[in-house]
């Protein structure tokens, strides 16, 4: 495998993480009918990606978009060795998404006591406990359960995040269960070299394997990112077909990462992904002409017209 | 394939590997500094679709020159009938108020168009080879060959007259026609025009259809060839790749970077897609690696507001749109 920089191989897979219908449209202001984000879901599962983030179970009354959880739980087609987690950031959504089926879970922690106070109205220390119920809950259903800190890179209430302190919260999601973390790069400001410190912080409290990234492309740094997480043995990126999901702290910014420009880089490096990345193009132009926005991937953008 | 060939402009050590050093990924890889060569005013304007008055192209230039860039692409000396952006080539280079700190290289395609250079005051000059064949007849008429003579004609008029001479790659990474492209084309060329007398190559992903996979591939050839100190990579961005080739490039020992303030130049071979990639991003990169750059941030981002808002047309640069509307509560200039 190609070696980049004389140091770690890349990975030889990548498990692609795809967060669009959940992270990218609860971004996204016009809301899409269950019937659209259930074809979305279905048009990516036929793209080859092996995880895709269905829906959220958090009150409807904080995230409108997601307000119709059960119904895409239930219409979405699971194709076999797919997984559909979902977000449950307490034991009310968590009992809620497994009575509509779900099978995996995912829950939200942050590096920023200010982001948390903001985000989720509580203290870093308090959302780690509501999780312990929901771990609880779901060790004994065997119910795997994926964990997020948020703010790995910089904060937009505090700035600067240590390493450190991500590690501590990455090490905490690891050992109550989480069977990987996805390290987020919330506010999108991170860079190479940032990534590389945080990572490096992160990798003596939680195995290599066991962690993702979530890179936000709101300075465009985010493919830069993604290889240093590569090159430092990181091989699961999240990403969001047609970089859905705008960045809520600068408005008209970009957020998310797009799955289609992430999957073109992996490809050129010969890291294998299992995604068909016409098929995802495909499932790109479908949910922008639903928006009725633009594509935010630069391949799509790219190619509809050559 | 492991790299192990490293830059001399680096610092002394030499990562080994994580075991070693005790990090598994240190700046250490990097070079100290980046020289960043600002194509906006030529290579951005020329793709540019809106026809930009004289005026503006000088105060975008002399907006530029007090940002610390140190190399700042004026004009083209092409004939007007194929580029008509440019026309205005001879007013742009003698109105733009020149920085003592500041060089600025315009192209020159051939004999004529270097004496008109000279004759308008220019101090240095560049020229545009192609590492494909069907690029090289379809951009400018004639065979990689044939374009390599009239530069030789170029380079020696030019080193009579003590001007350097910076060379370009096109179709490094690929070609619009031909598809791949074999890093030997790219070492060929990139060396007949170092050896012709190019005192730096800049190495062009023409179409933003490379990768990091087929930079580091690219890169390995070109620098068994021609001493790394002389090569620059100018990425274009339209397939989102541009910051991880150039990451790549700069862990390979590359440290001079092209980009374009706002990320002016579409790309003409996809419409409405990108082309170059925007200085601001690039910049905004490489301070965070604790590279020096000797840029600041803010003035790239007002140039290249000035010329967006002339141009009619958003930036392309991600770190300007996000700094222009964020919440006031960081900054990510430092």
């Amino acid at each position: 495998q190609v070696s980049l920089s004389g140091l770690k191989p890349l990975p030889e897979k990548v498990k692609i993480v795809e967060v669009g219908p959940r992270d990218g449209l609860q971004n996204e202001k016009t809301i899409v009918p269950a019937d659209v984000k259930i074809r979305l879901i279905d048009m990516l599962s036929e793209a080859g990606l092996p995880v895709i983030e269905a829906t959220s179970f958090v009150s409807p009354k904080w995230v409108p978009q997601m307000a119709d959880q059960e119904e895409v739980m239930r219409g979405i087609h699971r194709k076999p060795g797919v997984s559909y987690p979902v977000l449950t950031p307490n034991l009310k959504g968590y009992r809620a998404a497994v009575k509509a089926g779900a099978m995996e879970v995912a829950i939200f922690g942050a590096a920023s006591e200010l982001f948390s106070k903001r985000n989720i109205n509580c203290s870093v220390e308090e959302s780690l406990q509501r999780f312990e119920e929901v771990m609880s809950a779901a060790r004994e259903e065997k119910v795997p359960v994926r964990g997020y800190v948020s703010c790995v890179l910089g904060c937009p209430y505090e700035g600067s995040v240590s390493p450190s302190r991500v590690a501590e919260v990455a090490q905490r999601l690891y050992s109550m269960g989480c069977y990987e973390v996805s390290l987020g790069d919330t506010v999108g400001m991170g860079t190479p070299g940032g990534m590389a410190a945080m990572l490096e912080a992160v990798m003596r409290e939680v195995p290599v394997h066991a962690l993702a990234v979530h890179c936000h492309d709101t300075y465009g740094q985010a493919l830069a990112n993604i290889l240093v997480a590569l090159q430092n043995g990181v091989s699961v990126v999240d990403a969001s077909v047609a970089g859905l999901g705008g960045c809520p702290y600068a408005q008209g910014a970009s957020g998310n990462v797009a799955t289609e420009d992430v999957v073109y880089m992996l490809h050129g490096l010969s890291i294998h992904t299992g995604v068909d990345l016409p098929k995802l193009m495909d499932a790109g132009s479908y949910i922008c002409r639903s928006l009725n926005r633009r594509t935010s991937s630069k391949v799509a953008q790219a190619s509809c017209k050559l | 394939i492991h790299l192990s060939r490293r830059s001399h402009c680096m610092r002394g050590q030499i990562a080994t590997g994580p075991g070693l050093s005790g990090s598994s990924w240190s700046t250490e890889l990097f070079p100290d500094f980046v020289k960043i060569v600002e194509v906006g005013p030529r290579d951005g304007l020329q793709n540019e679709k809106e026809m930009v008055p004289t005026e503006i192209k000088i105060q975008l230039i002399d907006m530029l020159s007090q940002t610390g860039l140190s190399v700042i692409e004026a004009t083209s000396f092409v004939s007007s009938k194929w580029v008509v952006q440019m026309a205005d080539h001879n007013e742009v280079l003698t109105g733009i108020n020149k920085s003592p700190h500041v060089r600025y290289p315009v192209l020159t395609p051939n004999i004529q168009g270097f004496q008109a250079a000279v004759e308008a005051g220019a101090a240095e000059v560049a020229v545009f080879g192609s590492a494909s064949e069907t690029f090289s007849r379809k951009n400018i008429n004639c065979s990689v060959e044939e374009s390599m003579q009239r530069f030789e004609q170029v380079i020696c008029a030019a080193r009579q007259a003590c001007i350097p001479v910076r060379g370009y790659v096109s179709c490094a990474l690929g070609c619009p026609y031909e598809g791949q492209v074999h890093p030997a084309q790219v070492t060929k060329v990139a060396k007949r025009l170092h050896e012709l007398g190019c005192y730096e190559v800049s190495l062009g992903d023409t179409t933003g259809m490379g990768t990091a996979g087929s930079m580091a591939a690219m890169l390995r050839a070109v620098m068994a060839e021609v001493p790394i100190h002389a090569l620059a990579v100018h990425c274009h961005d339209t397939y989102g790749q541009a910051l991880a080739n150039i990451l790549t490039a700069l862990q390979m020992g590359v440290s001079v970077v092209d980009s374009s303030v706002a990320g002016l130049g579409g790309c003409p071979y996809a419409e409405g897609a990108s082309g170059n990639v925007s200085t601001e991003d690039v910049v905004y990169m490489l301070h965070g690696l604790g590279i020096q750059t000797g840029v600041d941030l803010a003035k790239v981002i007002e140039a290249g507001d000035f010329i967006c808002r002339a141009l009619k047309r958003p930036t392309n640069s991600k770190v300007s749109q996000a700094t222009s509307r964020s919440q006031p509560s960081f900054n990510m200039c430092e």
